[in-house]
């Protein structure tokens, strides 16, 4: 059985980039434990000798010729932004370096 | 069948030949809308203009006596994880209430290439991530067979929408499910081709190795009629297969003497609501009257499905939506302090509780010290599954058994409780962990609430797929039924 803390929530919380009300703490240290304790079932059999594999029908190491092609426009690109800068072709952060 | 009382093929042939123009169809699709809508939720955004625009240009062609596509006119509607350009996109979530695609998915663009009409965008989980389309930043859908119920999810409202007969085609995306559950719990026709038949290029990811759009209609023909427009190599995504896309619907009449069915014995043990397993055997018993055969099945490692699927699609996810930074597209918190800040806030605000708890679910099995014991286990387990279907695929043509536990449950019945949500996909998982194709038809219904047959082909077997459902459709008339006052 897996047992998770409030604290594990915050440390995988904390991997992913999430701010976590105090409410969700809570309630996803109860329903992240089930959903592990249910994936326990995994360790039940033997895998041993057997290959990890997504598909087994699709062709391996697609590849195509490295030419250059049309891409989104810079515009088209920056027009989603929440804080773009169109005329100079930026996306806008808080600042980065102190 | 639609709106209109017509199936697609039937509205093509008749817009074909001008019996009623595509300007007119589009028009009674959008009043349909307008008036159910309100009631179901199925769509978050109608295009009605753009759509209309759309229709005049098919009516033009056709006074002009220019060549009309295979869907001239038919009027569909598009999952929200489905990308336009310039329409709204949401996926149901809040994070991208705004945005609004700089470009056309490949299916769009072929759609539109063969004269469909896209009339709006509909309501799922978000992100495709839920079986009961409660997981909506705009709300749930209700299912138009018994409004107090969901109609599954993730692609629910695609499902409503055909259902109440507002569009005669949808597209939906099935990850896990999320095109086959809804089908079986509205009355449609479902279908999920293999991994790689169609292009993900333009579709919001979830589970990228899991990943497939498809198609809700009523009819089996029409859903090979819309495959047909959908399916083949793209270059812009490089896990689309470079083989041939036979000829889906001149399969359909194909007989079905000598028909070897695999029943799936696992898929009939404990779990399964006992009216929805008699009207499942009934369809069964029906092909072997059409002349198939019958045999047992036991695919032994199937039973690890869900377990396995709630790691790898969990993994994929969390990786998937990191790209959800605030900077480029999405929703952005007020008054960010740091950039750190920024991304937490941001995402901590804009995702849904689903969505987070799988973002942390996968983030955990990746995470150093559990990846071996979680990640890896289950994609050595997907071999395992994978090779209990080819094995089986050696035996016999198609896999038969039910799409889903039960018939449609109650709005907030399962809601507290991730892991018993999670058991609605435990029959359609499979499919999509092994990449193969696969289509829930409708077989009865149980207290006024449809129930679906599934049937899984191997892979690329999309036309056999078609041909053995159409079959059954040509015997029965459950696909025919409509929810009482959508008639």
């Amino acid at each position: 059985m897996s047992t998770l803390t409030v604290a594990d929530v915050e440390r995988i919380a904390a991997l992913a980039h999430l701010e976590l009300t105090d409410e969700e703490k809570q309630l996803f240290t109860r329903q992240l434990a089930d959903i592990l304790n249910y994936a326990e079932q995994l360790q039940a059999i033997d895998t041993t000798g057997v290959p990890a594999t997504a598909h087994v029908h699709l062709p391996e190491g697609v590849e195509r010729p490295d030419e250059p092609r049309p891409s989104l426009a810079p515009g088209d690109a920056i027009a989603n932004a929440p804080d773009g800068a169109p005329d100079a072709g930026l996306f806008r952060v808080p600042r980065v370096i102190g | 069948m639609s709106v209109l009382g017509r199936t697609a093929r039937e509205l093509r042939d008749d817009i074909a030949a001008g019996s009623i123009s595509a300007e007119e169809a589009c028009r009674m699709t959008l009043e349909r809308i307008s008036s159910v809508n309100p009631v179901l939720n199925a769509f978050n955004h109608v295009a009605a203009d753009r759509a209309l625009e759309r229709a005049r240009e098919i009516d033009r062609k056709r006074a002009a006596g220019e060549s009309l596509g295979p869907l001239a006119g038919v009027p569909i509607a598009l999952k929200d994880n489905i990308c336009v350009r310039g329409m709204r996109t949401t996926a149901s979530s809040k994070i991208l209430d705004s945005f609004l695609p700089p470009y056309d998915a490949t299916v769009v663009r072929k759609l539109e290439s063969a004269g469909a009409v896209i009339v709006g965008k509909t309501n799922c989980d978000e992100f495709a991530m839920g079986s009961s389309n409660e997981n909506s930043a705009y709300g749930p859908v209700r299912n138009p067979w018994n409004l107090e119920t969901t109609p599954g999810g993730s692609s629910g409202g695609s499902a409503a929408a055909v259902a109440a007969q507002c569009v005669p085609l949808a597209l939906g995306s099935d990850t896990g499910g999320s095109i086959r559950q809804p089908a079986a719990l509205t009355g449609l026709t479902g279908f999920k081709p293999t991994y790689g038949r169609v292009s993900r290029y333009g579709m919001i990811a979830f589970a990228s190795s899991l990943d497939q759009a498809g198609t809700l209609t009523h009819t089996v023909r029409d859903a090979a009629m819309l495959l047909a427009q959908m399916a083949g190599f793209d270059p812009r995504d490089s896990t689309s297969v470079d083989t041939p896309v036979p000829d889906y619907v001149g399969a359909l009449e194909q007989p079905l003497a000598g028909l070897k069915v695999g029943l799936l014995k696992e898929f009939f043990e404990k779990g399964l609501d006992e009216a929805s397993g008699t009207l499942v055997r009934e369809a069964l018993r029906l092909y072997e009257k059409l002349g198939a055969k019958l045999i047992e099945v036991s695919l032994p490692n199937l039973p690890l499905s869900v377990p396995a699927y709630y790691v790898v699609a969990p993994a994929e996810c969390s990786s998937n939506l990191s790209r959800f930074d605030a900077t480029r597209f999405g929703y952005r918190c007020e008054n960010p302090t740091d950039l750190m800040d920024l991304y937490k806030r941001s995402r901590g605000e804009g995702f849904g509780d689903e969505v987070k708890r799988r973002i942390m679910t996968g983030t955990y099995v990746l995470s150093a010290g559990y990846y071996d014991a979680y990640y890896l286990r289950a994609q050595k387990v997907r071999r395992l599954i994978t090779d209990d279907f080819a094995r089986a695929f050696k035996q016999v043509d198609v896999l038969m058994g039910p799409t889903s536990p039960t018939p449609a449950f109650d709005i907030g019945a399962k809601v507290d409780d991730p892991v018993t949500m999670y058991l609605n996909d435990i029959y359609t998982i499979g499919a999509n962990l092994a990449g193969l194709p696969a289509v829930s038809v409708p077989c009865g219904y149980a207290g006024g609430l449809p129930v679906g047959l599934q049937i899984i082909g191997p892979h690329f077997a999309e036309a056999k797929l078609f041909n053995v459902a159409h079959g059954y459709q040509r015997e029965t008339e459950w696909h025919e039924r409509i929810p009482r006052g959508y008639e």
